[in-house]
């Protein structure tokens, strides 16, 4: 059952259009990971879907409601959350407040939200105390994503969860993205990790210069020789890293 | 017909040191994007300058010097960039709002010293005698021939603004106020250049300063007041388009016009409501500059910004 | 030293506590709305009048007025955001700065038309000083800085404990992350201003008893708060508040002889000192003296 159907997205900054005819569906309990070069304009898709750019064209459906140009801050009540790439803490608000946020829109869920986001990442609580702004990156990111589970979504918007992150963190958050989605979250993610994202992927969407340039199941994506030569940077290395 | 004449002149003095001061502004405001909320500060360095030098010499103060006016008036405009030196050394790295801050105080601690330093300023006495510039010519001619002298340095401020801003130096001056990264990569550095253009505007103030201490004939720490000397300065600049010296001129004699009849309308009023209408006048202006802002933002002649 | 104490420390710590008010509400609204209030001062005045009107109308003490000045000062600055702010609000920083002077004239045009400019008193008998083992402090100054204290518990309560209070902090930090988090960004603009002006308020009123009520009241300690502010890092009350103390018992102390006969600076120039401070914070510490230390 798709969640999320996004049809024909229009969208860009100013004058310049940068998505010319987007698609994008998610089911529950689905990881869709993005991928595309710089500049193919995966992350304007995800504002578009979150509300944070307005499109000009092309329809959303969420749970078979049209979404389309609502207000960011009405998303979390419908059950979407965003997460963005960068600055996605309140750095001088502590963890504990920060994941307090997540639930501002329903404060009764607090309490619970709070005791499922230590759960999932234990190294949260030994700081619940400490400001965000003190955390390291991958500590940053995982109580962003906490943060955006705190109200239980149904779908998650991740983007670029892993830029900048060790090894170890990218491994960490990519298993996580899993555990999110096997409680049935749908997770739609950009990343530019592609080869390890598109390996925990039960779909992959290729981006280029703001169109879909193809689509297909993440290892199948992986596989697909032409894929590997134009956008995961050779195709002789796909399957040994994999 | 000869109180209309005067009447008029009056009119058209005021407008005119008004436009030089909106020139200034325009300068470091409209061109340069520099809050100065502080034109009060390089006003009085001009006008008490100016005053000194060119007075009777007076028990109650330094000087004066009884200098004709033509050689004071330059160094008043250099006493206003000298004021501006360090104050825009000191804040001009920083945000606009700090620098309006700064500005602000400048301008409280000079009217503090004009106030007190009686040996300086002649405290709140003030400096008396300053001479007008064609005063002999008598009544109408004087006061026109002053008029005329006004409007002469206000259209030699226009040439060099308008210079200014064609300028490779203007030029990278807009470059600044609109992109600083930007500016900084082409190998600029900002700070000099804004410096520079502050000093210029206060130049600007200082010269107005001068003219207005010889139009008044008498310069005191109660002959300039912010609500006069910097608000509507501003009011004028926003009126008439931020970043267009033609628009600065246009605002500021548009902005006197406005602001004199009010206060001519006012007059005709009974004691107690004339004083109060004087403060409707400024619940208006402070109104006027909202509405231009909300719905005139580029004012009459603005480049937009 | 008890002469230090009585004349030049316990005056400076009232007037700091005065300033503290002033520059945390100043700060408070600028963390949020990212400008810098020029009206704040003649929100002051207009909360110190508010109170002369509940003081005549009801006979009460000016102590008693305060609740009555935040509540009229209130929605001052709520119709001044609606009306000229709020469709700002995506302008440059800059504009609003041009738009908070228009409107700081605005206010100080119905304080001189309402209530004149004569420099006017909450009617007051003379009390005597409190003495104690050589310290002397006037009761109003007590109250005052208990009033202070109490306003600052508040605030800190508010900021800190509260979920309007950290939505209020999650907008200082960060207004767009804030709106993705669900958070109705007009509605704690709307708490923030409704705080700062109430803050604004009671440093009005504490001024008035303190000194006299006049139609420049606020606009001649707005700059002082503003020095409070940047010394506190623009935008964090706590830090705000902090400078404020710190500027008020400098002032005080710098008329104080402490080298010759003469004071160490004329009284006249007192004023000048918060400028002095903030040019020397701008000079060496911009971003305020507290940022890092905690």
């Amino acid at each position: 059952m798709t969640l999320l159907a996004a049809r024909g997205l229009v969208a860009g900054y100013g004058e310049a259009d940068i998505l010319h005819g987007v698609d994008l569906s998610v089911a529950a309990g689905q990881v869709v990971v993005v991928i595309g070069p710089n500049g193919a304009g995966k992350s304007t898709a995800l504002k578009a879907v979150a509300g944070l750019v307005r499109p000009r064209q092309g329809s959303v459906r969420y749970d078979g409601q049209e979404i389309a140009g609502q207000p960011a801050e009405s998303m979390v009540l419908r059950g979407l959350a965003y997460v963005p790439q960068e600055r996605n803490v309140f750095p001088s608000l502590g963890v504990e407040e920060n994941l307090l946020m997540g639930a501002f829109a329903r404060p009764g869920a607090a309490r619970e939200g709070l005791a499922r986001a230590y759960a999932l990442f234990p190294d949260l609580a030994d700081k619940r105390r400490d400001a965000a702004g003190s955390l390291s990156g991958g500590q940053r990111q995982m109580l962003a994503v906490a943060r955006a589970l705190m109200l239980t979504p149904r779908l998650l918007m991740l983007d670029e969860p892993t830029a900048g992150l060790s090894p170890r963190f990218c491994t960490l958050i990519f298993a996580k993205v899993r555990e999110i989605a096997a409680s049935g979250i749908a997770v739609l993610m950009v990343e530019q990790n592609a080869r390890p994202a598109l390996a925990i992927a039960d779909r992959g969407v290729v981006l280029a210069m703001g169109r879909n340039r193809a689509e297909d199941a993440g290892p199948a994506l992986l596989a697909n020789p032409e894929i590997g030569r134009l956008f995961l940077g050779g195709a002789a290395a796909a399957e040994g890293e994999g | 017909m000869e109180p209309l004449l005067l009447y008029g002149a009056t009119l058209l003095t005021l407008a005119g040191i008004y436009a030089a001061l909106t020139l200034g502004l325009n300068l470091q405001w409209g061109l340069t994007g520099l809050m100065n909320f502080g034109a009060l500060g390089f006003v009085a360095a001009g006008a008490y300058t100016s005053a000194l030098l060119t007075a009777p010499p007076s028990a109650m103060h330094v000087g004066g010097f009884g200098w004709p006016w033509f050689l004071a008036w330059p160094l008043a405009a250099l006493a206003g960039a000298l004021l501006a030196l360090p104050i825009g050394a000191i804040s001009l790295r920083l945000r606009t709002d700090y620098l309006a801050m700064a500005t602000i105080g400048i301008a409280e601690i000079v009217r503090l010293v004009a106030r007190n330093e009686d040996w300086l300023t002649g405290g709140p006495l003030g400096i008396t005698g300053i001479p007008r510039p064609f005063e002999s010519l008598g009544q109408p001619w004087g006061p026109v021939a002053f008029l005329l002298l006004v409007g002469a340095v206000v259209a030699l401020l226009y040439a060099m603004a308008e210079a200014t801003a064609r300028s490779p130096f203007g030029r990278t001056l807009r470059a600044i106020r609109d992109d600083e990264e930007a500016a900084k990569a082409a190998g600029r550095n900002p700070a000099a250049f804004r410096l520079q253009a502050f000093m210029l505007g206060a130049a600007c103030m200082g010269l107005a300063g001068a003219m207005l201490a010889h139009f008044f004939k008498f310069m005191g720490p109660d002959a300039l007041d912010p609500v006069t000397a910097t608000f509507l300065v501003w009011v004028m600049l926003i009126a008439g388009g931020s970043g267009s010296n033609r628009g600065a001129i246009l605002g500021a004699v548009a902005i006197w016009a406005v602001w004199a009849a009010t206060d001519w309308l006012a007059a005709q009023l009974p004691g107690e409501l004339a004083t109060r209408a004087a403060y409707v006048r400024l619940f208006m202006i402070g109104l006027a500059l909202q509405l231009i802002l909300l719905y005139r933002p580029q004012g009459l002649l603005g480049t937009g910004r | 030293m008890l002469e230090v104490i009585n004349f030049y420390l316990i005056p400076g710590l009232v007037l700091g506590s005065i300033y503290a008010l002033a520059a945390a509400g100043l700060s408070l609204a600028y963390g949020v709305l990212r400008f810098a209030n020029f009206a704040h001062g003649e929100l002051m005045t207009f909360g110190a009048y508010a109170a002369l009107v509940a003081v005549g109308l009801l006979g009460i003490s000016p102590w008693a007025a305060v609740p009555f000045a935040i509540a009229a000062t209130i929605p001052v600055i709520l119709l001044a955001d609606r009306a000229f702010f709020a469709p700002l609000r995506r302008a440059q920083p800059a504009v609003l700065l041009i738009s908070s002077f228009g409107v700081a004239l605005m206010i100080r045009a119905v304080v001189y038309f309402v209530w004149g400019p004569t420099p006017q008193g909450y009617a007051r008998g003379f009390t005597p000083p409190l003495l104690w083992e050589g310290l002397r402090i006037q009761p109003r100054h007590l109250y005052i800085l208990a009033g202070a204290l109490a306003a600052a518990f508040l605030v800190h309560l508010l900021l800190s404990r509260s979920r309007a209070g950290r939505a209020m902090r999650a907008m200082a930090d960060d207004p767009d992350l804030a709106r993705i988090t669900g958070v109705p960004v007009d509605g704690v603009i709307r708490l923030t201003w409704a705080v700062s002006a109430a803050l604004a308020a009671v440093a009005g009123v504490f001024l008035a008893i303190d000194t006299e009520l006049s139609p420049m009241l606020g606009f001649n300690v707005v700059l002082a708060a503003f020095a409070a502010a940047i010394l506190g890092g623009i935008g964090r009350p706590w830090g705000a508040a902090l400078g404020g103390l710190l500027l008020g018992v400098a002032e005080e102390l710098s008329t104080y002889p402490w080298i010759g006969e003469g004071p160490l600076l004329e009284p006249a120039y007192k004023t000048g000192v918060a400028f002095a401070v903030l040019v020397l914070v701008l000079i060496f510490r911009p971003q305020g003296l507290f940022r890092g230390m905690n």
